[in-house]
């Protein structure tokens, strides 16, 4: 019926493409992703701030690790690598080493970035290699089935913690500031306009910039907690507060408190490549 | 110079402007002559945090439009695996360098073997074909490094150079040629309209031009199966063909790949067959034997893999035996053995791991099989 | 004054005009989002399976679609954009 509507009042030859249709591989959509998978929105969110931030798109490359979340990278219709699993940020530091005009992008999970790839993110960061890194933490390994992750919160039901999960998760913004991030924030897929524009800040910032995103996973994570993904966003509407700069020891996610979105770190400190060239290239 | 030393300026010399890697005796040298002299001609050096992140950042920078390299020993070897495999199925080329050292595990850090010959084959879960050198001096080091890139990048793919602790430490005289006499081969870059382009049709030779990030054509890369446009497709179809042009690549180009160095082959009926540090073993045997007046010859594999098994094979046809000579318990002579087919017998001289072979024991074996 | 479901953080930016609502219907994967957080309301799920046995969108009240880009953005399949419609002389 709405397609009807749309092609009564403009003719059919008119009907404009989706806003980011030259940025998808359409002929690979629809993509693996679950009904009401936040890993969309995120990706969607990511696309249309590589389109707002003026960047060229023909140097701009996304590259992701394995998992659900990894699978971004062959859905964009840019010079995209979906590498192995946990390795996405030492692949995207030879790309940009490799190139430094490159604006290179990783998009990937949490268990994926954080726990088989936790080492190389906190050289990254450590480095202040330039690269923009978007984490959809859903709380989980989705791809595999919906075990433990690095991300799921304490006494949390996964298919590994059948009784709960005795570990402590990672505060992921707090990680990064230690580590040395230029660009720390976190939103969740329903802030979807600030986290656009977050992105878009993030692929300005010449440093290592790190967004960490939270998003469902109904069919893993949610269904073993009892959380629809229409409840999983009410929570990210109504258990979340906004704090710009707030302090990162303050960023545990815990829903049964209020979760911290914000841009927690925004500062300037040399890269990595400058450094080099500075110091190494004096010839 | 050292071994070490001469790689790092083969690798320079080839045109190789990207390093990653990780500190591991023997092969560190390689690693801190290359952070010495990169910077100075345009390139870049990076010491990541392990040899997981070295090889995944060598094949950031091959699509980035480099020619990349990393090197290591036996425990970071072992770490680089998956991301070989990836360099495999994705058809990336970049030149990886065993310097090898007695294992398994931490073995002897410090002493030489030949002991990963089948781990560079087979490492990397799968099916899949790589290249692999086995230089035996450090002059020989400096023009195979060159070779490498050069295969490398004229078939995508992984080439690996396995030296042992002795050669990469030890010195000796390298004359490095005037850059004009060095032919350093690029990888083809596609033509044609940007929208039809495969990343993985195969050209003549059976290798696709391979663009790198940046140039326009928004290629997909991935360690899925994948089709020739790079799209992952789970089918087996797609994982026959994918199979077929990563294993035909290499097998149809074997005349070209393949390098030996055949000595006394003519008469000989007993065949030394021997690569790296102990082809120099095994070249000084078979002179002993020749001047005791045995038929020896002596066969070297300069490439050892792919395994140059239509000359095992032929000469399995008029020899008597294959002696073969290797810091390893058998590894290569497993190989042989299989191309010999039973027409011929097949001895190892092996080792343990920490040393090289003398001679004498060559001898004695060959003088068993007289 | 337009009621939201939840007023947007920046809903003095947003230009309030008319949208047009397009459905890519086989795109669509049901979770049902734009429905949801539609700030005004207009659409629903229809009756009818797409190719893929999900019932997609549709639009209730066309002209109630202030083209606030809410369900093109919150989608995560590219199914449902909006686009402007120049707005009729004091309308
Ligand atoms: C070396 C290796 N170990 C394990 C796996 C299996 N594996 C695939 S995806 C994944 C977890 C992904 O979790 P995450 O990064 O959080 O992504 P999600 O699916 O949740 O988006 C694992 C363990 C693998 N592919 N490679
Ligand atoms: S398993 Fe979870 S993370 Fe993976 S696509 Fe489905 S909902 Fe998304
Ligand atoms: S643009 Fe979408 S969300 Fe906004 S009013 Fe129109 S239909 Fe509703
Ligand atoms: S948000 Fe997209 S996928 Fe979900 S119901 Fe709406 S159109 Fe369908
Ligand atoms: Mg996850």
């Amino acid at each position: 019926m709405s397609q009807a509507i749309a092609r009564k009042e403009a003719p059919l030859q008119q009907v404009p493409d989706h806003p980011l249709e030259d940025l998808i591989r359409s002929d690979r959509i629809p993509h693996i992703w679950c009904p009401g998978c936040g890993i969309g929105t995120a990706f969607a969110a990511t696309l249309a701030a590589m389109k707002a931030s003026g960047q060229d798109l023909s140097s701009t490359c996304m590259v992701s690790g394995i998992g659900c979340s990894g699978r971004a990278a062959g859905y964009v219709k840019l010079d995209s690598f979906h590498t192995t699993h946990g390795r996405a940020i030492p692949f995207a530091t030879g790309l940009k080493l490799g190139n430094p005009r490159l604006n290179v992008v990783v998009f990937s999970g949490d268990g994926d970035l954080f726990a088989i790839g936790g080492n190389h993110f906190i050289h990254a960061a450590r480095r202040n290699i330039p690269l923009t890194v978007i984490c959809l933490n859903n709380l989980n390994y989705g791809m595999t089935g919906g075990q433990v992750a690095a991300t799921t919160p304490y006494l949390a039901r996964t298919t590994t913690t059948p009784a709960g999960n005795t570990e402590a998760p990672f505060n992921l913004p707090l990680l990064a500031w230690a580590a040395g991030a230029s660009f720390v924030a976190r939103w969740t897929i329903l802030h979807i306009r600030e986290l656009t524009d977050c992105i878009q800040k993030a692929m300005l910032k010449n440093g290592f910039a790190f967004i960490e995103v939270l998003g469902p996973c109904p069919i893993n994570y949610g269904r073993r907690n009892k959380e629809k993904p229409l409840q999983t966003l009410k929570l990210y509407q109504e258990q979340t507060i906004i704090r710009n700069q707030a302090d990162p020891s303050d960023l545990e996610i815990d829903f049964s408190k209020k979760v911290v979105l914000g841009e927690f770190v925004d500062k300037e400190r040399s890269t990595c490549i400058e450094n080099y060239d500075k110091t190494c290239r004096l010839l | 110079m050292t071994g070490d030393e001469a790689c790092a300026e083969g690798a320079l010399a080839a045109g190789c402007r990207f390093f990653g890697g990780y500190p591991i005796t023997p092969a560190t040298e390689i690693a801190e002559h290359m952070s010495e002299r990169l910077p100075g001609v345009g390139g870049t050096f990076i010491q990541m945090e392990d040899e997981i992140a070295a090889m995944a950042s060598v094949l950031g920078a091959a699509w980035a439009g480099q020619k990349s390299m990393t090197a290591t020993s036996g425990p970071g070897f072992s770490l680089m695996m998956e991301n070989i495999g990836l360099a495999a199925c994705t058809e990336t080329p970049c030149v990886v360098v065993n310097v090898q050292r007695a294992g398994p595990s931490t073995g002897l850090p410090t002493m030489g073997a030949q002991a990963d010959m089948m781990q560079v084959r087979w490492g990397s879960h799968g099916d899949y074909e790589i290249i692999a050198l086995a230089p035996c001096s450090a002059q020989e080091i400096f023009y195979q490094t060159i070779t490498a890139f050069n295969l490398s990048e004229r078939y995508r793919t992984p080439v690996f150079i396995m030296t042992d602790e002795i050669i990469g430490h030890m010195s000796e005289k390298v004359v490095i040629p005037p850059a004009d006499q060095i032919r350093a081969e690029d990888r083809p870059k596609p033509q044609g309209r940007k929208d039809r382009f495969l990343l993985y049709k195969p050209g003549p030779n059976g290798v696709a031009p391979m663009p790198a990030a940046g140039d326009g054509y928004n290629v997909h890369v991935t360690g899925l199966t994948h089709d020739e446009k790079g799209y992952p497709v789970m089918s087996i179809e797609a994982q026959e063909q994918m199979m077929t042009r990563i294993k035909n690549k290499i097998l149809n180009n074997l005349d070209d790949i393949i390098i030996t160095e055949d000595h006394h082959l003519e008469d000989a009926e007993i065949v030394i067959v021997s690569y790296g540090i102990s082809a120099r073993t095994s070249m000084a045997a078979m002179q002993q034997a020749r001047a005791m007046g045995w038929k020896v010859g002596f066969l070297r594999l300069v490439t050892v893999w792919p395994f140059a098994e239509r000359q095992i094979r032929a000469l399995a046809e008029r020899v008597k035996a294959f002696v073969t000579v290797e810091i390893n318990l058998g590894q290569i002579h497993l190989e042989v053995t299989r191309a010999a087919a039973g027409k011929a017998a097949c001895h190892l001289v092996g080792h343990h791991g920490g040393a090289i072979i003398s001679p004498d024991k060559v001898l004695a074996a060959i003088e068993e099989v007289l | 004054m337009m009621e939201y479901w939840r007023t947007p953080f920046d809903a003095q930016t947003i230009q309030v005009s008319q949208g047009i609502v397009h459905i890519i219907e086989d795109r669509c994967k049901g979770c049902g989002y734009c429905i949801e957080f539609c700030p005004k309301h207009i659409l629903a799920f229809s009756p009818r399976f797409n190719k893929k046995g999900y019932h997609p969108p549709e639009v209730l009240q066309p002209d109630g679609c202030v083209n606030c880009h809410y369900c093109e953005i919150i989608c995560p399949e590219f199914a449902i954009y909006s686009v402007e419609v120049p707005t009729a002389p004091g309308g």
